[in-house]
């Protein structure tokens, strides 16, 4: 990446913290104003350019993207459409060099870099394409880590609540399995638990079911919809149109704009088409 | 995150790769068990060189003629001869801080008796003399003030003496030839072995000053006064004392240099001590310098392992560590790995210094200030070689580290 715009330069303090995690509503950043919103997520207008040697990569050229809390979300577009971009920025790693981006009441466009980890700890619960587990750590001490960089994690009881999550996410019998002993769609389970175990006002999933194969992919999606139908709001960022279309919404990026934002009427039940395909696997076998 | 599970977290990290972190921590195990072992080499000797300043004698005080000045040129010490009974009678009598005081006419000969004979030093004293050396019997009894007074030609034998004339038996009553005068040996001395520059201190005869002066060297002068305080705090005064009582009894003018020299065992011992002092400063300098390379080796394993390690530091900082925690996280993992190479190091410190005792027979000395200062060090260590990498660590951006492969 070339140069950061001038107003990236990140503010240090350590005193810059977001509010506790059950506290969706009035998520009390010291630095970030809060605003009420109905938006979990109210990006307007935003921009982000980079300069790459000579030439100016215009990623994102002024996207509109509201998502309400229980919604759930595609982002789709071809590679170099901005849906990274967009991503990084919905996800708190990085800031849009104009427009602004609310989530959840937060101003995150003017928060500083210790403001923003906080509020990706707190409000953010992020699901890798590669998993991204800890290797040679088991699946509960996975799920831990990140309220162990909660601010008040003295107060929390971790343990238990990241085995509640596992608990959720159907790994209850795996606790103590390290990454190595489990199967792809089995570790992508441990990745939404570790989402989960905040209990984030948004779900951010890029190209979750990316390494996993079809079948695997449904029943990751089926999950992914379980835990929507529990009220849960997710973003998820994706190529594949068979996963845009078990969401509610499909939001199309092209060149840095939203080109197409279509609510669908009836979304793919994951479950029984992982069923479906369960069953042609095994017509083939 | 609290210290607690930081340190977890970081002891986690270390024990995924067994082999590498022994590997890592062996620098730091080899520097802290070689600086243990040269600091126990160096306090061994010190100790045993005070001792041996100790076993001279306690509170001691050494009064020796010298330092006399001619046309502007001291002559150095016992240049001038000057000390005399009368000076140790005047301390005897003025002073009020000294317990004892004891001349030491100083002479050697030639000893008949029991096996054979044998030559060495004489030492003319008063029974004074046991008191301020601390020196107990072995049997028999010391001089007495009347043996000084009626100059009694009894002796007493040091232990090597008593040993080369009357091989297992008592000497105790025995006669015996000084010069060709017949003596009465009166007792033996208990061993007291070498002093600080090696000479054996139980090859000696003693025997009152008066006998040795009038019958056996026919010299008037003294060699040393010795002479002892009750208790260490009063040295300083003593020494005072001593001075001012000697000056006036040389008649020396306020414009005089003194034409004695009084050392306590301080003074003696300073010299003996420094020797060691540097040879120990010397050793733990050249061991110091395998603790600095076991430092450039955890630096080098941690900027290794933050290369390795980038997904997971991106994953760390994309779930809400803030760049101080993974800071902390990688100097905790430094400091827990130097720290742990140091215990060991310790442990290797004691064992190879059990080991170089039990094979050289010399004395080795494992304070608990050595342990502790190794530990700190190996810390400081620690902190120093692991700061820039933890720092790079810190310094990645989230974004790139979740893409890195």
């Amino acid at each position: 990446m070339g140069l950061r715009a001038a107003d990236d330069s990140d503010r240090d303090s350590d005193d810059e913290t977001i509010g506790m995690i059950h506290r969706r509503d009035n998520g009390g950043a010291s630095s970030a104003p809060a605003t009420s919103s109905r938006w979990v997520i109210d990006a307007r207008q935003l921009v982000r350019t980079y300069q790459m040697g000579q030439n100016q990569v215009h990623a994102l050229r002024g996207v509109d993207l509201q998502v309400g809390p229980g919604d759930m979300v595609a982002i789709v577009g071809a590679s170099g459409s901005g849906k990274s971009t967009l991503m990084n920025i919905l996800g708190c790693l990085d800031r849009p060099d104009a427009g602004s981006y609310v989530l959840d009441g937060v101003h995150v466009d003017t928060a500083g870099k210790n403001a923003r980890a906080d509020l990706r700890n707190q409000k953010i619960g992020f699901v890798f394409q590669g998993f991204n587990l800890l290797a040679r750590t088991s699946a509960v001490e996975n799920v831990e880590l990140p309220l162990l960089y909660h601010r008040n994690d003295h107060r929390l009881p971790t343990r238990r609540l990241a085995e509640e999550a596992l608990q959720r996410v159907g790994l209850g019998d795996r606790m103590d399995h390290e990454p190595s002993e489990l199967s792809g769609g089995q570790q992508q389970r441990v990745a939404i638990a570790r989402a989960l175990v905040t209990k984030p006002s948004l779900v951010l999933a890029d190209e979750p079911t990316g390494n996993l194969d079809s079948r695997t992919s449904m029943e990751i999606m089926a999950l992914f919809q379980d835990l929507n139908r529990e009220g849960v709001t997710i973003v998820v960022v994706t190529h594949e149109d068979d996963i845009a279309r078990c969401t509610n919404r499909k939001v199309e990026l092209r060149d840095g704009l939203v080109v197409h934002d279509e609510r669908l009427r009836d979304r793919v039940d994951a479950a029984q088409e992982a069923a479906r395909r369960k069953s042609s696997d095994s017509v083939i076998a | 995150m609290r210290a607690a599970t930081l340190i977890r977290v970081a002891g986690q990290s270390i024990l995924r790769n067994k082999m590498r972190t022994l590997l890592t921590m062996l620098g730091i195990i080899i520097g802290v068990g070689a600086v243990m072992m040269t600091i126990a080499v160096g306090s061994g000797a010190k100790k045993q060189v005070q001792d041996r300043i100790n076993n001279l004698g306690t509170n001691l005080l050494v009064i020796t003629a010298g330092a006399a000045t001619q046309s502007g040129v001291s002559q150095g010490a016992q240049s001038f001869n000057r000390l005399t009974i009368d000076d140790a009678k005047m301390l005897q009598s003025q002073s009020f801080t000294l317990m004892a005081v004891s001349p030491v006419v100083m002479t050697g000969g030639q000893l008949i008796g029991g096996q054979g004979n044998w030559r060495c030093r004489i030492y003319g004293v008063s029974p004074d003399y046991a008191v301020i050396r601390d020196w107990q019997m072995k049997s028999g009894v010391f001089i007495t003030n009347a043996d000084v007074q009626s100059a009694r030609k009894v002796v007493v034998l040091g232990n090597t003496v008593a040993e080369a004339l009357f091989p297992g038996e008592d000497p105790v009553g025995q006669q015996l030839q000084i010069r060709s005068v017949p003596c009465r040996i009166i007792g033996v001395l208990e061993p007291k072995g070498q002093t600080a520059e090696g000479n054996d201190q139980d090859d000696v005869v003693v025997a009152p000053y008066t006998t040795v002066q009038d019958r056996l060297s026919g010299r008037s002068f003294l060699g040393q006064i010795l002479a002892s305080t009750s208790s260490p705090s009063e040295i300083e005064a003593a020494q005072k004392e001593i001075r001012e009582i000697m000056r006036d009894a040389h008649d020396l003018g306020p414009n005089e240099q003194d034409d004695f020299t009084v050392r306590n065992q301080n003074d003696l011992a300073d010299t003996a001590q420094e020797t060691a002092d540097v040879m120990t400063l010397l050793l733990s300098a050249i061991a110091s310098i395998s603790l600095l390379v076991g430092g450039i080796g955890i630096m080098n394993i941690m900027l290794v392992s933050v290369t390795e390690r980038t997904r997971e530091i991106g994953l760390r900082l994309a779930i809400g560590a803030r760049s101080s925690d993974v800071l902390k996280q990688f100097l905790v993992e430094s400091v827990v790995m130097s720290l742990a190479g140091g215990a060991i190091g310790v442990a290797v410190g004691f064992g190879g210094s059990a080991i170089i005792g039990a094979v050289t027979g010399w004395r080795m000395v494992i304070s608990p200030v050595t342990v502790a200062l190794a530990l700190g060090f190996a810390a400081v260590v620690g902190i120093f070689f692991g700061f820039y990498p933890a720092r790079s660590a810190a310094a990645l951006d989230p974004i790139e580290a979740l893409r890195h492969e």
